[in-house]
């Protein structure tokens, strides 16, 4: 079924308002059931795209740049949510986890790109889709079970943060391989986008009490066009300077802090609930549905390979730093959800074209890790009590 | 003195807790949206936390007067009676004050009365240190110091219907 294609700003209102009727009502099923919303919305960008129920006729457009301003949201937000001590802080204290987080979860993706026979970037962007957990999953996840208190949770914190750090990284580096060119052009490419994020993160670190200073005002309303159209101002140098919109947007986020970050944090929060909804929309938009059946036993194999691999992975670092083996569990089961970062670097790939099994692999891979990861979290605390009872009986 | 631990939480806040006398391991997680939760560990196994209370800002400050708000009034007493000649005192700005909707520098209050304003607590916010450009606003409530008698001076200044 198609709406009538008089392209007229009504049809484009009548579309808007029923997709985002359509996340509403999810979203409330999602609560309800204890579910992330951020799979229903890539649903729902499935069943409105190519190939699934109905087609968008006007919307498209809107929703694409809408996505834009989305993952520069979505990344904005998480650079808000951590200062640039607390980066450097976690990095100092918590590099073994990193690093351990980094081998055990990148390399599955990466060896199965591989194996498939893609090109190695396709193969670096699933590595990196693997690779990162969702932080905003994961953070309602620990709130939901009323974990935030444990003591293991800072452990789990301080892996979703060297994640973000090397995402940092990873982005300027992902954009300027694929970009192409020669071997000499790739590697100007990406020194120049490294210097950048690191000349970034040292001025965030040093300069950023005064750039808050001076982005900070008390009206809400010019905290939000000043804090906005920074973020967006420099998402676009970036990316024109090739290191990624999305790069460009965390590092405002990280500059920022006190009360600018704070109000920052109040004000934009709606509008990226609103943006990032788009985003996953138009992720799923462009995925036919019917490649997903085929995606589905790879994705799951996958699913299941790095839900184990986290799982050691919050184990390991839990226990490094002196956690007893129930909140090991804890930790590594709240880790496996994957989310939102895992379609930013899947989105790279879909917009860069340059793998076609990628997107919907994805597609299928986030549908069940975002899922799944929340339900074994929640199982987490049940089975350890099982395993202690039973063991408190055999010991009788 | 209890020892108390300090653990930053990334992206959340930060966490304080300690080991009270009797066992029972508590603390507390201040969000940085000023949100507070109460936590109760678990005896069996210490890393978990048994019980959670979500508190808003203003509950938190309840609670924390309900537990312990009566020793620091006691040793804001001591205080009063230990600094000789020295006072302190919370002057609400009623609606009806001629001052409410007004600057602090149109009171004049340490000219007439010796009395300085050393912060305005509005709501659940407090303006430290308030210059004589600060509004003052209908249900503030200004801390002052100053002697006993200018401080009186100042009550009756501030209260509703002055002339």
């Amino acid at each position: 079924m198609t709406f009538a294609s008089s392209p007229g700003t009504a049809t484009l209102l009548v579309e808007l308002g029923a997709i985002l009727i359509a996340l509403a009502v999810l979203g409330r099923l999602a609560g309800r059931i204890g579910v992330p919303s951020i799979p229903l919305y890539l649903l729902v960008g499935l069943a409105v795209g190519e190939g699934g129920f109905i087609e968008l006729v006007t919307a498209r457009d809107f929703i694409e740049v809408g996505a834009q301003i989305g993952v520069i949201l979505l990344l904005l937000l998480l650079g808000l949510e951590y200062t640039g001590g607390e980066l450097t802080s976690a990095l100092r204290n918590h590099a073994p986890s990193g690093a351990v987080d980094l081998v055990l979860n990148f390399t599955p993706g990466l060896v199965l790109g591989v194996l498939l026979g893609w090109d190695i970037r396709a193969a670096l962007l699933l590595g990196g889709i693997t690779y990162i957990s969702s932080s905003g999953i994961i953070a309602r996840v620990l709130d939901d079970l009323g974990n935030t208190g444990n003591r293991e949770t800072p452990v789990v914190l301080a892996i979703l943060v060297t994640e973000d750090l090397v995402m940092a990284l990873y982005l300027p580096l992902m954009a300027g391989l694929l970009i192409g060119g020669g071997v000499l052009d790739i590697a100007a490419e990406v020194t120049i986008a490294l210097i950048a994020v690191c000349l970034a993160l040292g001025a965030a670190t040093y300069l950023g009490g005064r750039f808050s200073k001076l982005a900070f005002n008390l009206s809400e309303e010019n905290l939000l066009l000043s804090i906005l159209g920074v973020a967006l101002f420099v998402a676009g140098i970036a990316e024109h300077l090739q290191a990624s919109a999305a790069v460009g947007a965390f590092l405002v986020g990280i500059a920022l802090s006190g009360p600018a970050e704070a109000g920052a944090r109040q004000v934009l929060g709606p509008l990226r609930d609103l943006f990032a909804a788009m985003f996953f929309v138009f992720f799923g938009l462009q995925i036919n549905p019917a490649d997903l059946p085929d995606a589905l036993a790879l994705a799951a194999g996958l699913a299941v390979v790095t839900a184990v691999t986290k799982l050691a992975t919050g184990w390991w670092s839990a226990k490094a730093a002196g956690i007893h083996w129930p909140g090991r569990l804890r930790a590594g089961t709240t880790l496996i959800a994957r989310g939102e970062f895992s379609i930013v670097i899947a989105g790279i790939a879909v917009a860069a074209g340059i793998e076609s099994g990628l997107g919907p692999l994805a597609a299928a891979y986030v549908l069940i890790l975002a899922v799944v990861g929340p339900l074994l979290a929640r199982a987490a605390d049940p089975v350890a009590h099982a395993i202690s009872r039973r063991t408190a009986r055999r010991a009788e | 003195m209890t020892e108390i631990n300090e653990t930053r939480l990334p992206g959340v806040g930060l966490r304080h807790d300690f080991e009270a006398i009797s066992g029972d391991k508590v603390g507390v997680v201040t969000h940085h949206s000023g949100r507070r939760y109460l936590l109760i560990y678990d005896d069996v196994d210490p890393d978990s936390v048994a019980e959670t209370a979500k508190l808003t800002l203003a509950e938190a400050r309840i609670l924390g007067d309900l537990l312990g708000g009566a020793t620091v009034i006691e040793r804001f007493d001591d205080l009063r009676q230990h600094v000789h000649g020295l006072a302190l005192d919370w002057l609400p700005i009623g609606p009806e004050s001629r001052y409410a909707g007004r600057q602090l520098g149109d009171t004049a209050l340490r000219t007439r009365t010796g009395v300085s304003i050393v912060a305005i607590i509005r709501g659940e916010t407090a303006i430290a240190a308030p210059g004589p450009d600060q509004g003052l606003l209908a249900d503030d409530i200004a801390v002052v110091v100053g002697t006993a008698e200018g401080i009186d001076a100042a009550a009756k200044l501030l209260a509703p219907g002055d002339a």
